[in-house]
């Protein structure tokens, strides 16, 4: 070799290949299957690593470096939010619902990807995407913390948040959440990476973030929107992580396809039930709205959509299985959680609330098909009790699916007068499901969703017994935190608040 | 709307989140580091076991030997979390930056005598391939641990070492262009040299005991490697043979094993005090693997110095790390 000759310049993409590629080595002392053990069980085949694509190429330094810049920006934005009482800013506390609906739920999700990231990081016997998915490991835990600092500064003064761990373990509708990432975490790594990294960060990510950063832009929450706009550059680095795992994957073997088309199905369906409260909190937790799900539906879902999806044919992708299940459902989800929402709202740690008049005007021009024929009438029946001093409650359990675990709410695709509901037989055992979607997922792999922890379940067992009071204490649920809004204590603080403001 | 807040006074419900209060009390606000680290793991009801091992829980402490109590007792004196972390490594990147500059402005690499030029490519630059093993290991230790204030310094930890890998990359496109890292390779599949050490290394990533692998990888290894190589061989030998200007681009690794050093000890302090169970347990992975990359290590030295100085410098390390593990509550 020939110390100290002038370096040729090199491209990027050598450059960066010299830098993690070819850090690795082909073991010689032990066999690869000692150091990769979860590598081959889920049956996807791939004969060379090296021919995954580095979606972004990013040095460590490179990534300290921009990280570092963004870190600075958004801490600066958020003390200042913080010192300034940015929290009276909001159009009013209603909104709040939104942001500790998130806390409780999509936070501790932004972890356990942080989690399922560094173990697939791991796991994968090619150093292309083990770099690629470490480096989506350490952005995942940036997540999760920026959210909680951003959250903090609201929980000093509103109920409903400083619980949220506690509740993401225990209270029942975390666990719609939780199971969906504890299901991903639970699989094998290429599922895992179908799951998160294509399923959600590739197809539905845009149905959430967009939803919830232009919710908080709109209703002038500084904070959260300063999250998401400082997040955007890693979501866009995930993206193309999902995108390019998925072609990896089906370009291998073609063996892998049907096996990929099983997960897409899954995932999918698994992905649109979690959104169902997405679709709640943009049709009525925004005070101030930025569209409707259908609208986003519309753009987010259907037009992208298509155009994945046509992209993957030639691979002999098909799209996911109860697409049209999904389309059917996306004029009655928001209503369907929200009225559900509604009535079990004392064991909720957000408020909800019926909708006032101009929200019935928006609610029938948004979804002029359905909601003044199916749901008006049911928010009227909730109104009217309100009126005559009544309180509209179902201290009625509600029967939670086995799969995603929201209650059995939704109506039949066809049919949006009846309820739906499915059930399968499993070693001696009935197991109940909101949808043919999920009732699907489990017949796949019941052994798998026979072990899922239903939190209504357990509220009837020992210890608690169906002794609500203890319940409440065992999920850390204060009553202020849940109940009707127009009656909380955040809604007369921030009134309160807002008008020393005004008088001052 | 746009209002004028900061006048306004009004009283806060709540210092702080629950689970923080319940640790830390609520006399003082936590710090960030606190509200980004504690109990962020999900610790109950887990819906479903892995399909990889349905013997174990989806995070499980029983994966270790090692047991405590409370896995949140081991904090990380340096309080890294996102934030801190990234804001404190752009800044050593900075320097580093500035160092690669200066080297190269000055022409630095072509002015050192060839023998340092030629340990330069022998001792360091295969050890990039060290360091990618490290960056494994620390992966499997965020992946698999118990509890965030353990778990989380791991994915830095693991990214640091990337890094380094990075940096030793660029100090050989440097020295000897593509053909450094090519002959580097060559050693660290075949040469006798490291044969040793990539053969413990391979053993090392069979390990599924997150806090082994810790270890045994940021403990032992690390705490031998550093400083002889970094410490003794490039701050000591090789500066005095001519060679600045490698000491200058090895500076990330000589500060980032001082700091992150004070990280490990202090996990394992916490570990040891916990019971005279886990004392044991760490003593006999210490032990064991002290002696093993001590060995190990030596014919690594040897390509940088002479056998009898060899032996002294790693016994030299191997003391200094006793001495650490004794620090810590091990061995007495
Ligand atoms: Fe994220
Ligand atoms: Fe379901």
């Amino acid at each position: 070799m020939d110390i100290k000759k002038t370096p040729k310049k090199l491209n990027v993409k050598e450059k960066y290949r010299l830098m993690t590629r070819d850090l690795a080595w082909e073991p010689s002392y032990r066999d690869e299957k000692e150091i990769y053990p979860y590598v081959d069980y889920e049956g996807i085949k791939v004969h060379d690593w090296s021919k995954w694509e580095d979606p972004f190429r990013l040095t460590m330094d490179a990534y300290w470096k921009y990280q570092a810049e963004k870190e600075r920006k958004y801490y600066a934005i958020i003390d200042a939010h913080a010192q300034n009482n940015g929290h009276l800013n909001v159009t009013d506390a209603r909104y709040l619902t939104a942001i500790k609906l998130f806390l409780q739920s999509i936070s501790p999700g932004e972890y356990a990807s942080h989690r399922g990231f560094a173990r697939v990081g791991r796991e994968f016997a090619g150093v292309g995407p083990q770099v690629a998915c470490q480096m989506q490991s350490i952005d995942e835990i940036r997540h999760a913390q920026t959210q909680v600092h951003a959250m903090s500064n609201y929980n000093k003064f509103y109920n409903g948040f400083k619980d949220f761990a506690n509740q993401r373990d225990r209270i029942w509708y975390t666990s719609v959440a939780r199971s969906f990432f504890d299901d991903a975490m639970s699989a094998g790594p290429f599922e895992f990476l179908i799951a998160i990294g294509f399923s959600f960060e590739y197809v539905l990510t845009n149905l959430l973030f967009v939803p919830f950063m232009s919710g908080a832009a709109y209703n002038g929450d500084m904070a959260t929107c300063t999250f998401g706009f400082s997040a955007q550059s890693d979501e866009a680095r995930h993206m193309t992580l999902g995108l390019e795992c998925i072609k990896f994957m089906l370009e291998q073997d073609p063996d892998n396809i049907p096996i990929v088309q099983k997960w897409i199905d899954k995932w999918f369906w698994r992905g649109c039930r979690l959104l169902t409260l997405v679709a709640a909190m943009m049709d009525y937790m925004l005070p101030k709205r930025v569209m409707s799900w259908r609208e986003a539906w519309n753009i987010y879902g259907v037009e992208n959509g298509n155009a994945l999806f046509r992209d993957l044919a030639r691979y002999g992708i098909k799209p996911p299985m109860h697409w049209d299940d999904v389309e059917k459902s996306i004029d009655h989800t928001s209503h369907q959680i929200m009225l559900g929402l509604y009535q079990w709202k004392f064991g909720t740690a957000f408020h909800s609330w019926t909708p006032t008049a101009s929200d019935i005007e928006w609610l029938k021009e948004k979804y002029p098909t359905t909601f003044e024929k199916y749901y008006l009438p049911r928010w009227e029946y909730a109104i009217a009790q309100k009126e005559n001093g009544g309180e509209y409650n179902n201290f009625g359990l509600p029967k939670l699916c086995q799969v995603c675990q929201l209650p059995t709410l939704f109506t039949e695709p066809d049919d949006p007068t009846q309820l739906c509901h499915r059930e399968t037989d499993y070693e001696g055992e009935k197991y109940h499901f909101c949808s043919d979607g999920c009732q699907h997922v489990f017949e796949q792999e019941p052994e798998k969703y026979v072990q899922a922890w239903l939190p209504m379940t357990a509220m009837m067992q020992e210890p608690l017994k169906g002794d609500l009071a203890a319940w409440m204490e065992w999920v850390s649920l204060e009553p202020t935190a849940a109940g009707e809004y127009a009656n909380s204590e955040d809604k007369a603080n921030f009134e309160k608040w807002r008008k020393q403001v005004s008088t001052d | 709307m746009q209002i004028d807040v900061q006048t306004v006074n009004i009283e806060q419900k709540n210092q702080t989140f629950s689970h923080l209060k319940k640790r830390f009390g609520d006399k003082k606000i936590p710090s960030r580091y606190q509200e980004a680290s504690y109990d962020l793991q999900a610790e109950e009801n887990l819906h479903y076991r892995p399909t990889w091992a349905p013997e174990q829980e989806l995070y499980d402490p029983n994966l270790s030997k090692i047991r405590m109590n409370d896995w949140y007792d081991l904090k990380d004196p340096r309080q890294f979390y996102y934030s801190t972390y990234t804001l404190n490594r752009a800044k050593q990147q900075e320097t580093m930056e500035s160092n690669f500059k200066t080297v190269e402005s000055l022409n630095l690499i072509e002015g050192m005598p060839d023998p340092v030029l030629a340990v330069a490519q022998d001792l360091l630059i295969p050890l990039r391939h060290a360091n990618y093993a490290a960056n494994m290991n620390n992966t499997l230790v965020c992946g698999y641990g118990y509890g965030t204030v353990f778990t989380q310094p791991c994915v830095y930890h693991a990214m640091d070492n990337l890094g380094i890998a990075q940096y030793l990359s660029r100090l050989g496109l440097m020295i000897g262009d593509v053909e450094s890292l090519e002959a580097a390779k060559q050693d660290w599949m075949d040469s006798d040299a490291w044969q040793p050490l990539r053969r413990s290394l391979e053993d090392l990533m069979c390990v599924r005991d997150p806090v082994e692998v810790f270890i045994k990888q940021n403990f032992v290894l690390d705490g031998l490697l550093y400083p002889l190589v970094y410490q003794r061989i490039v701050d000591q030998n090789l500066v005095e043979q001519g060679g600045s200007g490698i000491s200058i681009l090895t500076q990330f690794m000589t500060n980032w094993y001082l700091e992150s050093k004070r990280w490990v000890d202090s996990v394992i302090k916490t570990m040891a005090s916990e019971s005279a169970e886990n004392k044991a347990v760490l003593e006999e992975w210490i032990d064991s693997a002290a002696n093993h990359f001590t060995s190990v290590l030596l014919p690594v030295a040897g390509l940088a110095v002479a056998g009898n100085q060899a032996d002294e410098l790693v016994s030299e390390a191997h003391d200094e790390l006793l001495q650490r593990a004794k620090k810590a509550g091990l061995f007495k």
